[in-house]
């Protein structure tokens, strides 16, 4: 699966996931996310059990304060619409698939 | 079993361009990298001291063209992190997240990761109040109170940057003076919300709500200790190589660098350390990518009289 790009709009398809979701809170000009972007990518393609999404900071600020986003990238998993897990930083592919299946 | 001429061991400037190197000249490379190309360098916004760029380049791109650049003389990318090494025999064994790689030879590009103060709830809190990249976390303190904890270059450039976003900086740095470059030294002292907090540690980090909320800072001069209210902590301390994966199998300073001069050999014959992860006095992007090429040039003269 593609990965979603999500803003306030359709954050709601996040809440009512039946699948465990990944979000990316990301902006374009920093490196970590850079780093880690690319990995995220390939968990949507390679994992199509996981809803797999991106968040912009810099165009949804609402939706990153509404998480206490203070430091990027930063990467929650939600299940059942609540927050299970979440981790400032760049991690490696898998400690984030670790994350996921905790 | 496939066994490779060179293992090469992160994939930052040194790493890549000891893997352009090896390709280059006709040797069986492989690099491993746990995340993606770049290294610490992949974190700086803005590089102008490396040369050929006359407008500086960010980190991250440079970082990609080191890897491409290789790639075209046929070095691969294992994305793996490597959990344990074996150098005791002829052939060298790399254990990895992805299995075992096999060589003749290995050369550590590892690098190095920011130093942590070492306080207990540090960890928790990272990300939610305390920071390591002023770069790419200064923005959500716009018009906040933070501090820069260090007086290095990198605590320098941070402070600065910094300074540009934030109502009030305060640096708070263990000497009376800054060990940092003359560069920063006056625009910094010109910036009318920089306050620098000379002769202080930082003892304790303050939190509520589950957020850094500001830190107990104790003089270095007389012990007192006062509480400073901040949103943000920057730390930037200085940098921790990262050797632990080794577990003893070359040998490493006090501070845990591996010990190996300008020649880049470790003290186990086919094993060479490069960058930042080696015992050097200037750790620079120029002076790792020097220690790629090196390394391979020592690699290929072992190679030649093993074989």
């Amino acid at each position: 699966m593609s990965v979603l790009k999500v803003t306030k709009e359709n954050f709601d398809v996040l809440k009512k996931s039946e699948k465990t979701v990944l979000i990316d809170f990301y902006a374009d000009w920093c490196g970590p996310c850079r780093m880690v972007s690319p990995i995220v990518d390939e968990i949507a393609e390679e994992c199509p059990q996981y809803l797999v999404a991106k968040i912009n900071v810099d165009e949804e600020p609402e939706l990153s304060a509404a998480f206490g986003v203070s430091s990027i990238p930063t990467l929650v998993v939600m299940q059942d619409g609540k927050i299970k897990e979440i981790s400032a930083g760049a991690r490696p592919k898998a400690a984030i698939l670790a994350m996921l299946q905790k | 079993m496939h066994i490779y001429d060179i293992i090469i061991i992160g994939g930052g400037p040194a790493g890549y361009t000891a893997a352009l190197y090896a390709t280059r000249a006709g040797l069986d490379a492989v690099l491993v990298e746990r995340m993606s190309p770049g290294g610490q360098m992949a974190l700086t916004g803005e590089i102008e001291n490396y040369p050929g760029f006359d407008e500086g380049v960010d980190g991250f791109t440079l970082g990609m063209k080191m890897q491409s650049g290789a790639e075209r003389f046929g070095a691969k990318t294992e994305y793996a992190e490597v959990l344990s090494v074996d150098f005791s025999e002829n052939i060298k064994k790399v254990t990895t997240t992805n299995g075992e790689l096999f060589s003749k030879t290995v050369i550590i590009a590892t690098g190095a990761d920011p130093r942590k103060l070492g306080i207990d709830n540090e960890e928790r809190l990272t990300g939610r109040g305390v920071h390591y990249c002023a770069h790419c976390d200064g923005r959500f303190y716009k018009d906040k109170i933070v501090a820069v904890v260090g007086g290095g270059n990198s605590a320098a450039a941070d402070a600065l940057f910094l300074s540009r976003l934030c109502k009030k900086v305060y640096v708070i740095h263990r000497r009376d003076t800054l060990r940092a470059t003359k560069i920063y030294h006056e625009p910094l002292m010109k910036a009318e919300n920089v306050e620098f907090l000379w002769n202080y540690t930082v003892q304790e980090i303050l939190a509520s709500d589950g957020r850094a909320s500001g830190s107990v800072l104790k003089s270095t001069v007389n012990g007192d200790t006062f509480e400073l209210k901040v949103d943000g902590l920057f730390v930037s301390i200085g940098r921790e190589p990262m050797t632990s994966f080794l577990n003893g199998a070359v040998e490493l300073d006090g501070n845990g660098y591996i010990i190996a001069d300008e020649t880049t050999k470790t003290n186990v014959a086919g094993i060479f350390a490069v960058g930042d992860v080696r015992t050097k006095a200037l750790r620079q992007i120029v002076t790792a990518v020097s220690d790629g090429a090196v390394a391979v040039h020592y690699a290929e003269e072992y190679l030649n009289s093993n074989n």
